[in-house]
């Protein structure tokens, strides 16, 4: 029987197998941030061992790093002693390292991709659930606690469970005005935030293979909210061609490419699981609640708890109903927000400014919000401000940050306050995600910048 | 890491599903550069609610956390762990849980345990009429036990024998450092490197 692409990666790299042990699976690249790593330096200095391959191994600061004043040391205290850790780690163990103020600071997940260094076939990890987002190049890509991040930098490899493979089958064509965003929302909302749970997810079909490769990674990047450490897509002609010219592509390109196209899924294989999803069907899609998979149709309304069957469903909806300020039956398109936000790993790209600039050219957003525009990487914004996109923004009424993680996490001073209400391109709506109290509604770029115009919940179809 | 053989202790019932690791620590607690001190950011946001289960006196000094399903999910921030440690947690009782929360439990100690939802149930009824009952967890005979109720429970004999010898995993990888020895020496050339720099 054949093999799946998971399947064919895994293989590659096991360096041990023993019956009753996990596998011992070999590291390529190790990406690596100041939040989850200061405690895995301190445990090499402690037992005394060495990065095992530095030359394997990168580091940026994105998580807790302001995006206004960049120029000036960060305010707050407990931030700066952690990014100065990360930069005296990386000095200490000769590990690369973009900090800020650096062309290729930025998203560790952004940073990647645009130094050529995710590549297919590879294995990648990091101190970061939203690894998965290099899974878009066909490589097996996972985040992992910092116990692993310490793991392999000891030893490159890391002592593994073989997951079990799920395909979701993304058929037909997308809509104009409908992204890659939502798909993956509409998986979610679908499969449900643990449907994923134990499973690498292949995305597969016409709707995939038609997306760019920054909208692949918008795909693979929330295989984690929907349970799944990892989700990938085979490689292709649109994978190449993006790797192409990048400053760590192959030197010997043909030769890569002539490997990668032997990453595929053999025919005759199968997966523990297959999921299908109409493309043709899909319209943009919102949050509603309070996990990734409380999720609707723009166009439709707040559901009603009291009609969900499951008693453990229905109460975590009615929980989050009120922590949202929401009621039963509202019109998910007459929300007010007081906060855009456009950036994060998820639709930080420039992809995905073009596509909100595209919309806001020309007009204002609403006086009754404010927008936040943060580019993925300083390079993304470098890029951005050389296609004119800034000056889009900022004569919109947007404001133009600097490079980070930001109002994702709510790490820096990129915070929502008590019951301000976001639309967010980025991938959690968990609770107190974007600033404690603060209400978050995940969409895409193109929602996003209509909202911003509109004040609403909008679509650009509402324009 | 410490060996976990058995553990003897009171509950806390979380009647909660998709507790995710934003809520077990939210993100502004995470500037912390050791592996101590995160009680203060254990379920920080539900903490102010002053009916919140751990703010009630009777199960502020519980140790095993039985909570709903989808427990750890979201970011893959070891500091949950640490924060439900470091308050003093040594079991987690729930029907379902995220894989990275769960692998960074099995690296630090703190046994979490899968049980069906409906023993769950059982758990947080029992627990609610009687906050002072004694729960008895013994990873040698993978068994959870309270008043005359013994469950049994499945965990990887790999992990467990891990657990209860309290064995370091890269000590154990380098015992096999040949074997990446010779992987390295096979690997592709045309693989990336981060060093030197490219640009």
């Amino acid at each position: 029987m054949g093999k799946t692409l998971a399947e064919k990666i895994w293989q590659e790299h096991v360096v041990r197998a023993k019956e009753g042990e996990p596998d011992l699976i070999y590291i390529d690249l190790h990406l690596i941030h100041e939040v989850t790593s200061p405690q895995a330096f301190d445990g090499l200095r402690l037992s005394n061992r060495k990065v095992r391959r530095p030359d394997l191994t990168i580091a940026t600061e994105d998580h807790n790093v302001p995006t206004q004043n960049i120029n000036l040391p960060i305010a707050d205290p407990v931030s700066k002693l952690q990014v100065d850790t990360l930069r005296a780690n990386c000095a200490e163990f000769g590990v690369r390292i973009h900090s800020l103020g650096d062309a290729e600071q930025g998203i560790v997940h952004v940073v990647g991709p645009q130094l050529g260094l995710t590549q297919p076939g590879l294995t990648i990890v990091c101190g970061d659930s939203h690894t998965s987002t290099h899974g878009a190049f066909g490589a097996l890509a996972f985040g992992i606690g910092t116990s692993e991040v310490e793991h392999v930098l000891a030893t490159q490899t890391l002592p593994l469970q073989r997951p079990k493979t799920m395909a979701i089958n993304v058929n037909g064509k997308l809509k104009p005005g409908v992204t890659s965003k939502d798909i993956i929302l509409a998986i979610i909302a679908k499969i449900g935030t643990g449907g994923g749970q134990g499973y690498v997810i292949e995305y597969r079909g016409q709707a995939i293979r038609e997306l760019s490769m920054e909208a692949r990674m918008t795909v693979c990047n929330m295989s984690i909210e929907a349970g799944a450490r990892a989700g990938l897509i085979a490689p292709d002609e649109t994978t190449f061609a993006y790797i192409k010219g990048k400053p760590h592509a192959p030197e010997d390109f043909d030769a890569a490419v002539s490997y990668w196209k032997t990453l595929y899924t053999d025919a005759d294989a199968k997966y523990d699981v297959e999921v299908d999803l109409d493309a043709d069907e899909l319209e943009p899609f919102v949050t509603w609640g309070t996990n990734p998979g409380q999720g609707i149709f723009l166009n439709g309304s707040v559901p009603n708890p009291a009609e969900i069957a499951d008693a453990e469903e229905r109460g975590a909806a009615e929980r989050a109903l009120v922590y949202m300020g929401l009621t039963a039956g509202q019109p998910m398109k007459s929300v007010a927000i007081d906060t855009v936000f456009l950036g994060s790993c998820t639709n930080g790209r420039i992809e995905d400014l073009r596509a909100a600039a595209e919309i806001l050219k020309g007009k204002k957003i609403s006086t009754s919000l404010r927008m936040l525009v943060v580019p993925g990487s300083a390079r993304v914004r470098l890029q951005a401000e050389a296609e004119g996109l800034d000056k889009v923004f900022i004569d919109s009424g947007a404001e133009w940050r600097n490079a980070g993680c930001s109002m994702c996490l709510g790490m820096n001073p990129d915070q929502l306050k008590p019951e301000e209400r976001s639309a967010s391109t980025s991938n959690r709506n968990f609770e107190g995600r974007q600033g404690k109290g603060g209400r978050t509604h995940l969409v895409s770029p193109l929602v996003a910048a209509a909202t911003a115009l509109r004040g609403t919940l909008s679509s650009p179809a509402d324009l | 890491m410490e060996k976990f053989v058995t553990h003897v202790g009171t509950g806390v019932p979380l009647r909660r599903s998709n507790v995710d690791t934003d809520q077990i620590i939210p993100a502004v607690y995470l500037k912390r550069v050791t592996r101590s001190g995160f009680e203060d950011g254990l379920f920080a946001a539900w903490r102010s609610d002053p009916d919140f289960v751990l703010n009630q006196p009777e199960f502020k000094n519980g140790t095993v956390l039985v909570a709903g399903a989808d427990f750890g999910t979201g970011s893959s921030r070891e500091h949950a762990v640490w924060a439900l440690q470091n308050y003093g947690f040594k079991v987690v009782i729930s029907s379902r849980f995220a894989d990275i929360f769960r692998g960074n439990s099995q690296k630090g100690g703190l046994l979490t345990i899968l049980l069906s939802q409906s023993e769950v149930e059982d758990l947080w009824v029992a627990i609610e009429a009687n906050p002072a009952l004694a729960i008895t967890v013994n990873l040698a005979a993978k068994t959870v036990s309270y008043a005359d109720q013994s469950i049994a429970f499945e965990i990887d004999d790999y992990v467990r024998w891990r657990l209860m010898e309290g064995l370091d995993d890269i000590g154990l990888t380098l015992e096999n450092s040949d074997s990446i020895d010779a992987f390295e020496a096979k690997r592709s050339a045309h693989k990336p490197k981060t060093l030197p720099i490219r640009a």
